[in-house]
């Protein structure tokens, strides 16, 4: 079992090279010189100068790699352009409202679509369970932030139920500002994560459904109620957990743009300011910070199999 | 509804596939959903191509008729530079069906090729994996982001910020593929007869690959066409100068209380696209990839 973790650990390790030297190659391989590109079109030859400087992009590429490697191991992800600021003070100041919106979204999420894709299965091929699928290939298609336009418009512009935009602390507001106020994003961010999550329960409680323990639960005259609780669930949660660590990616993706539509001043708006700035090491910073937040997240997933399915052993 | 329509049709499209050499395409259309979904891409395809000749210049400004609600200027009003909403939703069609095909053909021929190498040359295989499962932990939209603002936004730079993300994906289907047919018989024979490796790969592993590739590429399709959206929206898309539902999007995000119709129709008729692709991909998987359907459906 010690084993398997720190052989599963060390596996994220070349995994989170190759991010790393992607991040760094994007850079270093775009056409022209980054510095210049960075500067932008009005810049003057010193500000050039200055942030090929400030970048280290005069070195040689291993020994820029290098370098930048060595800072990254001691925790240090680089330094704004434009504020000077750590990038690491910078997204510990932003990320409040990205984590709770991301959680948030994966509470409701996995409350409405492990129940809807239990039922869907358990009746399959009946009205609701094409109801779940139609729900499920429609989520997949809707934009993520022409869902959110169409929520602003019927609940904050013409029901006037919720604040049409803006986030409020639950820590300085209090919980309820905090609750009227992610309501709509979280909404809007649920409904691609509901969709993955109601399709992969479907798919594999019909499976276990099809069971030899399944029938004998039956035959013993358990209720469909404990058949599906007890042995259903139980033994289908190995890929739907799988599934939401996958959908993990989804949602990062999706955090960046439910920010912008309902201006919440997280992650993804500091991405957004960033580019707009052409304020690149937080961009590549965040990019990486990401990209561990999600292979840690799957490490923690695959870890936790052991104790979802006790037949898994190391 | 459809009940009675699916079989006529399907009928009066072939008769009943005896041999492999039937068109896939025929056995295809006997699925409800590749006939249906297949009829509105058509559709949307056909507006996108003849449409934009029958409607104003979507780049004509009007400062008289400026943020005009629908019918009253247009069938879908205009922006707040008085241009007309609706043959900008038209323009915006053609952006994303090139992108939505040139992603899924570009992602899919470069995966094939990795997949194929990481499948059948095994020292290629751990460092071609490592690389996509690097590759797939970046998100997405992050990185595409990143490389256009790096490249600047063109057509040209917005199609391969798409792409390279959507490459793992494929590159382990076809690996996968790869590894299961290998393990055949008909492939030990093949191989104990000194069959050359470049014959193998033609005759027996390729053919089992279109038909993953073909639901895959359907799928890379959809997805394309909302990443290149949320680009537009997000500022980081096609430039402005030529309309693509994103930008459209984007540009009436300042006046959504005011004139919410700039935002609601391109994004339906980007809904409706992506729908219609999806439904004809599920539906190919259904017909085509039976092993594939049990595990996904």
């Amino acid at each position: 079992m010690l084993v398997y973790i720190l052989k599963r650990v060390a596996m994220t390790i070349p995994v989170m090279g190759v991010v790393a030297l992607f991040v760094f190659a994007l850079l270093r391989l775009s056409p022209g010189d980054p510095a210049a590109v960075i500067a932008g079109d009005f810049a003057t030859a010193e500000d050039v100068a200055r942030i090929r400087e400030q970048l280290g992009l005069s070195e040689p590429l291993v020994v820029q790699f290098g370098t930048w490697v060595w800072s990254l191991m001691q925790g240090d992800l680089g330094t704004s352009i434009f504020s000077g600021k750590p990038v690491t003070e910078l997204i510990a100041q932003r990320i409040e409202p990205t984590m709770l919106l991301a959680l948030t979204t994966i509470l409701f999420s996995v409350a409405v679509a492990v129940p809807l894709g239990t039922l869907a299965a358990f009746k399959a091929g009946s009205l609701i369970d094409r109801f779940v699928m139609l729900f499920s290939v429609g989520g997949f298609s809707v934009p993520v932030f022409v869902l959110g336009y169409v929520l602003i418009y019927v609940f904050s512009l013409n029901l006037r139920w919720l604040p049409v935009q803006g986030y409020r602390s639950p820590f300085e507001h209090g919980l309820g500002p905090f609750l009227s106020h992610i309501t709509l994003p979280t909404l809007t961010l649920s409904v691609i994560f509901i969709a993955l999550i109601a399709r992969m329960t479907r798919a594999s409680v019909i499976e276990v459904l099809e069971e030899d323990y399944v029938r004998t639960a039956r035959a013993k005259g358990q209720s469909e109620l404990k058949v599906l609780m007890r042995h259903a669930v139980r033994n289908a949660a190995v890929p739907i957990v799988t599934v939401i660590g996958i959908g993990i990616a989804l949602l990062i993706g999706g955090v960046v743009v439910t920010e912008s539509v309902y201006n919440i001043p997280g992650l993804g708006r500091l991405v957004l300011d960033a580019v707009l700035a052409r304020d690149y090491p937080i961009i590549q910073g965040l990019i990486l910070f990401f990209s561990f937040v999600y292979i840690l997240l799957n490490l923690l997933i695959d870890l936790t199999y052991t104790f979802l399915d006790p037949r898994i052993r190391y | 509804m459809a009940e009675g329509v699916a079989p006529d049709v399907a009928g009066a499209a072939a008769p009943l596939p005896s041999a492999r050499d039937v068109a896939v395409w025929r056995i295809a259309l006997r699925n409800r959903g590749v006939l249906w979904g297949g009829v509105v891409l058509a559709l949307i395809a056909l507006v996108a191509v003849i449409g934009p000749w029958f409607v104003v210049d979507p780049t004509n400004l009007n400062p008289m008729t400026r943020l005009r609600p629908p019918g009253e200027a247009g069938l879908m009003g205009t922006d707040q530079l008085g241009r007309d909403v609706f043959s900008r939703v038209l323009s915006g069609a053609r952006v994303s069906l090139v992108v939505g095909l040139a992603v899924a053909v570009i992602a899919i021929a470069i995966g094939l090729v990795l997949g194929l190498v990481a499948g059948y040359v095994r020292w290629t295989d751990a460092i071609i994996m490592r690389v996509m499962d690097g590759l797939m932990s970046i998100p997405a939209i992050l990185l595409a982001i990143a490389m256009i603002s790096l490249s600047g936004a063109t057509l040209g730079t917005v199609v391969a910020a798409i792409v390279i993300p959507e490459i793992p994906r494929v590159t382990r289907l076809v690996r996968s593929v790869v590894l299961t047919v290998r393990e055949e018989a008909y492939v030990e024979a093949a191989i104990a007869a000194g069959t050359r490796v470049h014959m193998i790969m033609v005759r027996h592993v390729l053919p089992n690959t279109i038909a993953p590739l073909i639901v895959q590429a359907t799928y890379i399709c959809g997805s394309a066409m909302l990443t290149e959206a949320i680009l537009g929206f997000l500022g980081a898309g096609i430039p402005p100068e030529i309309p693509s539902w994103g930008n459209i999007m984007s540009e009436g995000r300042t006046f959504f209380q005011l004139t919410p119709w700039i935002i609601f129709f391109p994004g339906l008729a980007l809904a409706v696209t992506v729908l219609a692709v999806n439904i004809v991909g599920d539906g190919l998987r259904d017909t085509l990839d039976p092993r594939i359907a049990r595990t996904m459906r």
